[in-house]
Parts: C-alpha cells; sequence; structure tokens
C-alpha cells in the first residue's frame, strides 16, 4: 500500500517535473530507485556521468543548467562515484555573482574537495573575497567553506578577516566566526594560538547564540589544559546559573528546557574544572543540585541534562548530597523501559563505579540488561562488568564474557571482549585450574584475534607456576594442563596460536609425569602437523615438541620407540620447501640416533625456566683476541666505520656508499679472497684479478664488508661465487654474497696478493682505535634501547636485572614475568616474518638475521664471528677440514632455542635490526660457551655455525658427520 | 565533535551524506553500507545508539533514528551527549518537515542543495549550531527569498535577518 502511495505520488510529480527540477534529473532519481541491483544501479549511474560529461562541456551552458548539473554530479558521487571531472565547474561557479550560484558552488566543492585538493588554491581567493562582502549570507556561505577547505598551509591567507569577523554585528556572522576559528585550532593549535584570547571575550558576548558557540572551543581548550581556565570556573557557573534561571530570550528554548545544549556544554565544562579541585567543585554544587530539581525528566532532551549532570558529579569532588541526586536519577533510568535510558543508566553506573553501595543496588537491573537482545546494551554492561571486576566475581563475569564473545561475529567486538577476558583472567585468576580453562576457552573460540603475547604468557605460566613455591602445585597445573590439551587437541579446525601454546606444552610436559606414554603423546602432536598442513608455524612446533618428547625418553635411558607416522612426517619435512622445517626435521632426525648424555645437553628436562646468562661483550673472547691481535691479526671493524675510514675525502664513493646502503648496488661484486685452509693448496691470484677487475681502493672496501661465509675452499673461486649466489638469494642480503675472508686471511697469508697486505697494513694502526671506541659504543647503546623496548612492551628494563643476576637461579617472579613478556614479543617479531608470505621463510639459523633494510650502522654479527674464524684454522690446522664438514649441533640448537623457547631464554627485546643481531650473535656465544665443558669450544662452533648457513640451504641427506663432535 | 550525518533509506540507498572531516569516496560509500548493515539488523525496541568503533575508529558513536522510509545517522564522539544527539536528530527531521510539509523521502531526494542549506544551519563544522528549528526556519526563509531575489537582481546589501 505504501508503495503504491509512492508510485502514484511519483507520477504526479513526473508528469507536473515537481521540486522545479528537470524531468531527465527525475527520472535519474526514479530510476535508482527502482533498480533491482547493484549492478542495475552502477549501470544507470555511469549512463549518467557519460551523459554529464558532454553535456557539462558543451559551450554557453545557461547557468541555471549548469546549476542542475552540478547538482546531479552531486548526486552521483553521494552514490559513491567518482565525479572528478565535474569539480572545475563547481569551483567555476562559486565566483558567481548570483547568490543561488555562489552557494550551489560552495556546497558542492565543500563535498567534492579536501583541503588539500589541487583546485583550493583557486578558490582561496574567492573565499578571500567573499570573506569581505557586505552580504552577510555570502559571508555565512564562505565562512561554512572555509571549515572545510582551509587548510594549515591556507590558514595565515584566511585568519586576518576570520578575526574580523568576530566583531562582526551580525550575531550569525561572529557565532561562525569563533567556530570557524575553533576549526582552525583543531586543525593546527599553533596557527591560532595567539588569538585564544578572543574565546574568552566572546564567552561574554551579548548574543547568548554567540556565548554557546565559544563554548565549543572552550571545552577543548579546557580539555588539554585544565589549569589556565581554572579563573573562568565562576563566569561559568554563573552563566549556567543564568541559563537554567530562564534568562535567556524565550527563543533559546527547546522542549520547554532552556537553552538545554548551552547547559549541557557548560557541564561538561565544569566537570574538567572541578575534577580533583575541591575549591573549584565547591562553587558548582549549588547550580548542579538545581538543576537535578528543576529538570524535566519525561522529556528526552531533560534526561539528556541529568545525565551530563551524574557525569558533572562523578568527575567532580564528591558531595554527598549530589551523588544521592545521581544515584536517585540512575535508578530512574535504569527501571525505565526505554532502552535509551537503560543505556544512559548502565554508562552512569560505570562513572559511579568507586561507589559500591550504589552499584549494588542495582544488581537486579543490571542482570536484565545483560540479557537484553540489544546489543548495544548488552555491550554497553559488559563495560561496566568489566570496570567492576574484582577477585571475588571474576569467574561470572569471564564465564559471561566468553559465552558471548562465542555468540557474536563481529570480529572487532570479538577481539575487544577477547582481550579483557584475558586480561582479567590474568589479573584475578582464583585457581591454576580455572586461569586455564578460561584461556582454553579463549583461545579455541577467538585464537586467531588474541594476541600472540598473550599465548606466551600462556605458556610461561604452565612453565613457571603461579609463584607459589610449592612443586607439586607447579607440576600438578602443568599435568592438568596437559590432560586438558589432550582433549582438546582432537577437535577440528583450532585456532593456530591455540595449536601452538598446546604442541609446546606437550612437547615441555607431556611425557614429564609418566601419564602418557611418549608415543601416545608424539602420536597426537603427528596428528596435528598433518591436520594443519598448511600452517608452518604449527608444524614447526609440532616437529620441536615431538624432538623434546624423544630427548626426554633418550635423557631417562628408555628406548626410543618411534612411530611410523612419526617418521613420515621427518621424511616428509625434510624435503619442504621451508628451511625452517627442514631445519627441524634434520635436527630432530639426528638428535634419535644420539644416546643419553649429549641429548640431555643438547634438550635439557623442563629448561624453559633457566635463565642463561648473556655476555653482550662478549668478554671471554678477550684473551683470544689479544693473542689474534698480537699474532699480528686485522682487529674488527665495525661496518659502519668501514667505509668513511677508506673515503673520508672521496665524496663521490661516499655517496656511493649511501646508496648502496639503501638501494640496489649496480657495480659488480668483488670476487672473493679465499681464506684457504691449510693443506689446500692456495687458488692463484691470477684468475680472481682477471674476473673482476675493479680499481682497488673500492675492492677493499667491498672486501671489509663482506663477511666470512666459508672456510672450506677447494674448489676454485668461480665456483665458490657460484655457490654464494645461492646463498644470497636464499638469505636476500647482499653481503652474504662474497665469502671474503677479509682481515686476519690477509694478514696470515700472503697468497691473496701484495696490493691487499699493503692496503691494510696503512689502514691497520686507525681502524684498530676505531673498532675499539666503535665496540663500547655498541656496549652502552643497547641497554639503553632494551629499555626502550622494555617499556614498550609493558616491562621496565628487566631484562637488565635478569642478566645481571647470577646464573641458573630464578629470578624474582615479576622480573620474570616482564621479561619473558619481553622474549614473547621479540619472539612475534619473527613468526611474523615467517608468516609473510612473500618473503622465503627464514631459517632458524638466520634469527638475528637483519632484514633487509638494516641501516649502515648495524654491525654484521657475522663480522664478529669471522675474528674467531680464522685463527682456528691457523692453529689447528691438523683437523681443519674434519670441524669444518661437522656443524655442530648446539650452535644450531641454541639458535633454534631462542626462536622456540620464549619462556626461558633472554632474548633481546628489541626492535631493531642492530640489537637483535648482536644478540643473537652473543646467545649463540654464551650459550655455547655454557656449554662448553662438555661441546667443542666457541670459536670452533662458530665456525661451524658459519658453515651450517651453507649447508643448511639444501641438504639432501642427513649429514654422517653430524654430532661427531660431540661423540667423540 | 560531530562526525557524520547521513540519511538512508530504508533499501540501504544513501540519500544525504556529510562527513565533517574528508574521506574518500570510496571510503564514505563503505561506511553508508556497512552502517546500514548495522541499522537493518537491529530491532525496533533497540536502543537509538550503536558503538561504532569498528566502523569509524576509536571513539565513535551513532545515534539514530528511523522514520518511515528513511533512517536518520549522526555519527560523534565522546564529546557530545547521545541523548541531546537524538533530540538534534529531531530538531533536523522537524525543521524539513516544516519546510517541506510533511516531508518524505522524495522531498528529500530532489532538494538536495536545501537539505545541505538546512543542515549547515544546524551543524557547522561538526559543531552544533542552532538546536531551534523555528530559527532554522527563518535563516532558510530569508536564504530562499534572496535567492529568488538574486535571480532577476544584483546582490545587494541586506539587512535585518533574525531578530530576536
Amino acid at each position: 500500500m505504501e508503495q503504491l502511495k509512492t508510485i502514484g505520488r511519483e507520477l504526479a510529480m513526473g508528469s507536473q517535473g515537481g521540486f522545479g527540477q528537470s524531468k531527465e534529473f527525475l527520472d535519474l532519481v526514479k530510476s535508482i530507485g527502482e533498480s533491482r541491483s547493484k549492478a542495475e544501479e552502477d549501470r544507470i549511474v555511469l549512463n549518467e556521468i557519460d551523459t554529464l560529461k558532454r553535456r557539462i562541456a558543451e559551450p554557453d551552458i545557461p547557468k541555471r543548467k549548469m546549476k542542475e548539473y552540478i547538482i546531479r554530479l552531486l548526486y552521483v558521487e553521494m552514490l559513491g562515484h567518482d565525479a572528478s571531472f565535474g569539480y572545475i565547474h563547481a569551483v567555476k561557479m562559486t565566483h558567481d555573482d548570483s547568490l543561488v550560484l555562489k552557494r550551489t558552488g560552495y556546497l558542492a566543492v565543500t563535498l567534492f574537495l579536501n583541503e588539500d585538493h589541487d583546485l583550493i588554491i583557486l578558490i582561496v581567493n574567492t573565499i578571500q573575497k567573499d570573506l569581505k562582502s557586505d552580504n552577510f549570507l555570502v559571508v555565512c556561505t564562505a565562512l561554512n567553506a572555509v571549515c572545510k577547505l582551509i587548510n594549515e598551509e591556507t590558514i595565515p591567507a584566511v585568519l586576518p578577516q576570520i578575526v574580523d569577523l568576530l566583531a562582526h554585528p551580525k550575531e550569525a556572522v561572529r557565532k561562525k566566526a569563533v567556530m570557524a576559528l575553533h576549526r582552525f585550532y583543531r586543525k593546527s593549535p599553533s596557527s591560532v594560538s595567539h588569538l585564544l584570547s578572543n574565546f574568552r571575550k566572546r564567552l561574554c558576548d551579548n548574543d547568548p547564540g554567540v556565548m554557546g558557540a565559544t563554548l565549543c572551543p572552550l571545552f577543548d581548550l579546557v580539555t588539554t589544559d585544565v589549569s589556565s581556565y581554572k579563573d573562568l570556573v565562576i563566569s561559568f557557573v554563573n552563566i549556567l546559573k543564568q541559563v537554567a534561571e530562564r534568562r535567556l530570550p524565550k527563543a533559546y528554548d527547546y522542549h520547554n528546557m532552556p537553552a538545554p545544549f548551552i547547559q549541557i556544554k557548560l557541564l561538561k565544562i565544569l566537570a574538567l574544572l572541578g575534577n580533583g579541585d575541591k575549591q573549584a567543585s565547591e562553587h558548582m554544587y549549588t547550580v548542579v543540585g538545581d538543576i537535578f530539581k528543576k529538570c524535566d525528566s519525561a522529556s528526552n532532551i531533560g534526561n539528556a541534562l541529568l545525565y551530563e549532570c551524574i557525569c558533572c558529579v562523578s568527575s567532580i569532588y564528591p558531595s554527598p548530597k549530589l551523588l544521592e541526586a545521581a544515584a536517585d536519577v540512575i535508578a530512574r533510568f535504569l527501571k525505565s523501559d526505554n532502552h535509551n535510558l537503560k543505556y544512559m543508566g548502565i554508562d552512569a553506573l560505570g562513572r559511579l563505579i568507586s561507589k559500591p553501595e550504589i552499584v549494588e543496588q542495582h544488581q537486579l537491573a543490571v542482570i536484565d540488561c545483560l540479557e537484553d537482545p540489544d546489543d548495544t546494551l548488552k555491550r554497553k554492561t559488559f563495560e561496566l562488568l568489566y570496570k567492576m571486576t574484582k577477585s571475588s566475581n571474576v569467574e561470572v563475569i569471564v564465564d559471561r564474557m566468553i559465552d558471548y564473545m562465542i555468540s557474536i561475529n563481529d570480529s572487532h567486538y570479538k577481539t575487544e571482549i577477547a582481550s579483557r577476558c584475558v586480561e582479567l583472567a590474568e589479573q584475578f585468576a582464583p585457581s591454576n585450574q580455572w586461569f586455564i580453562q578460561t584461556m582454553n576457552k579463549v583461545f579455541e573460540h577467538a585464537g586467531d584475534l588474541v594476541n600472540i603475547k598473550v599465548a606466551h604468557n600462556l605458556m610461561r605460566l604452565i612453565a613457571e607456576g603461579f609463584g607459589e613455591d610449592d612443586e607439586s602445585a607447579d607440576s600438578q597445573l602443568r599435568s592438568s594442563a596437559v590432560e586438558s590439551y589432550l582433549r582438546i587437541i582432537g577437535e577440528p579446525k583450532l585456532p593456530s596460536l591455540f595449536l601452538q601454546v598446546v604442541c609446546w606444552v606437550l612437547g615441555e610436559y607431556g611425557n614429564a609425569d609418566g601419564k602418557f606414554s611418549a608415543s601416545y603423546i608424539t602420536g597426537k602432536l603427528c596428528d596435528v602437523a598433518e591436520a594443519y598442513s598448511n600452517d608452518e608455524t604449527v608444524k614447526a612446533y609440532a616437529v620441536t615438541a615431538i624432538m623434546k618428547v624423544y630427548s626426554f625418553e633418550i635423557a631417562a635411558g628408555r628406548k626410543l620407540d618411534i612411530l611410523p607416522e612419526c617418521q613420515s612426517l621427518i621424511e616428509e619435512l625434510s624435503t619442504s620447501h621451508s628451511t625452517d622445517l627442514q631445519q627441524r626435521a634434520y635436527e630432530l632426525q639426528a638428535l634419535t640416533e644420539l644416546d643419553g648424555h649429549p641429548v640431555e645437553c643438547i634438550m635439557p628436562l623442563d629448561a624453559s625456566c633457566e635463565d642463561i646468562e648473556v655476555d653482550r661483550n662478549l668478554s671471554f673472547l678477550d684473551g683470544y683476541v689479544k693473542e689474534s691481535l698480537e699474532k699480528g691479526a686485522e682487529p674488527y671493524i665495525p661496518e659502519n666505520e668501514r667505509s668513511g675510514i677508506f673515503d673520508i675525502s672521496n665524496f663521490r664513493s661516499q655517496e656511493q656508499h649511501e646508496v648502496s646502503t639503501h638501494s640496489l648496488r649496480f657495480e659488480a661484486y668483488e670476487l672473493p679472497k679465499t681464506s684457504v685452509p691449510v693443506g689446500i693448496s692456495p687458488v692463484p691470484l691470477t684468475s680472481s684479478s682477471e674476473l673482476v677487475p675493479v680499481p682497488e681502493p673500492s675492492y677493499y672496501r667491498e672486501a671489509q664488508q663482506m663477511p666470512s661465509v666459508s672456510s672450506s675452499s677447494d674448489a676454485g673461486p668461480s665456483e665458490i661465487k657460484l655457490r654464494l649466489d645461492g646463498v644470497q638469494k636464499k638469505w636476500g642480503k647482499p653481503s652474504y654474497s662474497s665469502p671474503a675472508t677479509s682481515t686476519n686471511s690477509a694478514s696470515q697469508k700472503p697468497v691473496n696478493g701484495v696490493t691487499q697486505a699493503e692496503g691494510m697494513t696503512t689502514g691497520n694502526p686507525r681502524t684498530r682505535e676505531i673498532s675499539y671506541e666503535s665496540n663500547r659504543t655498541q656496549v652502552e647503546i643497547s641497554p639503553e634501547k632494551q629499555k626502550l623496548a622494555a617499556s614498550l612492551f609493558g616491562g621496565s628494563s628487566k631484562t637488565e636485572k635478569r642478566a645481571s643476576s647470577s646464573t641458573g637461579n630464578k629470578v624474582a617472579k615479576a622480573s620474570n614475568l616482564t621479561t619473558s613478556k619481553a622474549a614473547a614479543s621479540a619472539f612475534t617479531d619473527t613468526v611474523v616474518e615467517k608468516s609473510h608470505p612473500v618473503q622465503p621463510p627464514p631459517d632458524l639459523l638466520d634469527l638475528g638475521e637483519p632484514s633487509v633494510t638494516g641501516s649502515t650502522q648495524a654491525v654484521d654479527p657475522f663480522k664478529q664471528l669471522e675474528g674467531l674464524l680464522d685463527p682456528s684454522q691457523g692453529t689447528s690446522s691438523g683437523n681443519a677440514v674434519g670441524t669444518s664438514k661437522a656443524p655442530d649441533v648446539i650452535s644450531l640448537y641454541s639458535d633454534m632455542y631462542t626462536t622456540e623457547q620464549s619462556g626461558g631464554l633472554v632474548q633481546s627485546p628489541s626492535s631493531d635490526g642492530l640489537d637483535s643481531k648482536s644478540t643473537s650473535a652473543s646467545v649463540n656465544a654464551t650459550l655455547h660457551s655454557a656449554q662448553s665443558n662438555k661441546g667443542p669450544n666457541a670459536k670452533d662452533s662458530l665456525e661451524k655455525d658459519a658453515l651450517v648457513r651453507l649447508m643448511g640451504v639444501t641438504p639432501s641427506s642427513p649429514n654422517p658427520n653430524l654430532f661427531k663432535d660431540l661423540l667423540g | 565533535m560531530i562526525k557524520a550525518v547521513m540519511i538512508i533509506n530504508t533499501q540501504g540507498k544513501p540519500r544525504l551524506a556529510k562527513f565533517y572531516d574528508f574521506l574518500t569516496v570510496e571510503k564514505q560509500r563503505e561506511l553508508i553500507r556497512s552502517v546500514y548493515g548495522v541499522l537493518c539488523s537491529r530491532a525496533e525496541s533497540a536502543s537509538n545508539f550503536i558503538d561504532a568503533d569498528s566502523i569509524f575508529g576509536p571513539d565513535s558513536r551513532i545515534a539514530y533514528k528511523h522514520y518511515a522510509t528513511l533512517y536518520f545517522v549522526f555519527v560523534f564522539d565522546s564529546c557530545e551527549n547521545e541523548l541531546a544527539m537524538l533530540d538534534l536528530i529531531q530538531v533536523f527531521v522537524e525543521t524539513l518537515d516544516k519546510c517541506f510539509t510533511d516531508v518524505c523521502e522524495l522531498d528529500i531526494v530532489f532538494n538536495y542543495n536545501k537539505l545541505h542549506t538546512i543542515l549547515d544551519e544546524i551543524i557547522f563544522g561538526g559543531q552544533v549550531l542552532e538546536t531551534n528549528s523555528a530559527e532554522v526556519m527563518k535563516a532558510i526563509e530569508e536564504i530562499s527569498k534572496l535567492e529568488a531575489a538574486s535571480n532577476s537582481l544584483t546582490l545587494k546589501t541586506v539587512s535585518g535577518w533574525r531578530n530576536r
């Protein structure tokens, strides 16, 4: 029926061309209204755009016609289509003398253009002229445009006129000028900072409307700086009093309320000014009390005012009488049938949360709102509950929240409520059991939406327990976690993050209490890896968990029983395109072939909470470095020092250097200087110089930047280059491409050429000094960065504490908490990197690898390792070949460990390449030194580590020499 | 501050869209669509407020009213009072009603620029300017009169507008 009526009306209008619009426009609107689908609508609109494009370009269009075209353009753009071809015509129309056309033009440009649009420059002049017009309607129109179109740069162009208009005889103009100035203040506070006193002045304007308009900017000003407006408290109170007492003209009444919008603004300002200020608040008590009494609670606007009063009362210094009045109003709101009032009541209740007796009165009403079908009301109620959670009511509230979370689809709100659940659970959990169950629920239903930190926190909590020193309680917690996870694990489609937690916990504690057999646990883990075969992170977690379970079995002296599905999983993963998974698979395979003692060293039982001391200075190497230097080795020069030394006077090459750090290099890479282990025939120099003829100085610089990657070079230089090309591609960093062992090799091996040795010796004394200096500065920087990172992630310099604490001891709970949080967040970075689809998944060994954007300042960890590498060849010439072929498993694992065990290892929580790089190097080294009584010494492992980087790329078969060291 | 004013009909077609901070056409379209998506799923008896954090970013709320075939939607931040915003919608609709006598959707469609003129008299640059529909009407009439006059004559100084 309704529709029929509309159609009838349309027909009637169509016949008379109604509303003064053309038939065409009418048809357009009608056809759009009747279109059945989006596609049809789009087709009609595109058609219209074509027509308009044609028509608008015609010469000598009558102005009236043009106006209609512009309106049609607006209509087209409102429907979401681009009408930019007509913008210029709208701009032209603003120049017109006729008020109608001018207004249409201004309307169009304010809707079409943004303040940074190119055409604005054509309008500014018109605006300036119109602001000076003696027709106040033109001025008003221009002021309207000013609000939308003037940006920070053009403010000065119109500011003088606007200030003049503040004294305009017309109150409508003054009002708009105040608001335009307010708009400028919002856009760029500094541009009008000298004019702020004008707002105070306008507060005393004769016209109440102008005064009311002034309250908007004053509210903003008071929000940013309360103290400098305290003097206005009395004035505001007086104004409010006068308004409330109906001293304003009748024209300002709205639904029988005296100027309610002005009252609301005033109450908002008073709430800010009286916050925590007893003296200021006392001035307000009377007037606010009066408003409470006078307000008509039957009308909507009356309730709006009452609500504002409650907000004010809750903000200012508390007055028992006013609080009582507020409580009465809240009760009335909550008892009302009107949902809007209930909503306001719940919101108001949230403001008076500090008065538990008021909140308790309304328990039932709150519960009602919680069960209301209205989503807005429900959410508001959850917000209230969130605010009033205590350890006594946490279980109920969180359960409710989770139920609600499960029921909704809006991922934005789901995320929010999930994080609130986690927060409350962490803060108020009454028991471990409950905590784990709650977290399981949250993860199960919103796992992909919660922050990864939450997962790491959960792992940490399970690993460390709740802080009681009771070991049995902790292990009870763990076994209950394990049990619950084994129950859940079979369910389909669990979120990735949750599975990571499950795998980790099962790996660490799955067979710790002997309740479940290793094969049962590993079977489950294999199922997970199989079921979620697209998720590499989960697979990686699963494989490592299997490795842990096996190693605990081996360490306990039990015979290993590898399930067939597990075996096939390993085989599958060892040919995976993900090097990370490959790496893990090979490690697992190698580990299963070992026996008790070494396994225990590699995978100590429940060691995720152990502290690992990180020696950032690598001081244990000092003696070694000194010895090498005495033997004539080149000192280490940090990368950022290098180019400057040799090209300090050469502007061009400095520029080149800059370019090289930021973008592609166009010069050819230098041929690697091969560091040939003793016993292998040296490569003739001629071949290398033949291949790449590059001027000597830059050659040297290049060589300095190249970290050593390879030490086994029994092949010719061209072959080496080939192999390393592959490496470069894989790691995506140019500096890997050349395996030149820069410093030491040169001085130790004259084979590499005389010219070069010369270059070295000249550079030597200077570089040595610099290298020491920069070493020191680097040490100074890193704690600072740590602090920054720690504070970013919610901790405060806890990492330092930890580093200084002596080995092995558990540090105080609090510090542990934050550290591992930080560690967890550092881990986030790696995971993010992994999940990035474009980048190749970084190899585990590459943890410390700088992102491609690595700055010039960054110090390559391998540069640091480099110093260690060579002398080992010099000294232990006999087994040079043997060791270099056997990559050290511990050093391998130490790297992986950092990525894996978020709970335990101190990983520098740094956000930039520099820090994480240097840490990973030092973590590498330190971890190793901690275990060095069993394994080989640090430099050997580092050397091998470097080799593994080469070999780990595409190993085709398990390396028989793996673990040779450990065993032998 | 008021962030946006929209009028959407019950089929989801925008009838008026005014954003007080610039947004691209695509973004506007997307916002209108998501607002409509929320609106049409709400029960008649539900409250007139919606948390719009997920649509308009943090600290944004929506107050809306449903008249016949149209939704009137105001988007604003925490500096505004929700109930007062409902009244502002009321003012807007009352003014439209006075202006077009028994306003209907078609009036709004065909008098696009007049609609904007009315809105500009009520909300100025995202702040509430006038809440008395009679006052707004006076201003509108004044403008129409002048516009009509300026069609035949050149602009002259005008005085005597709005005497309270």
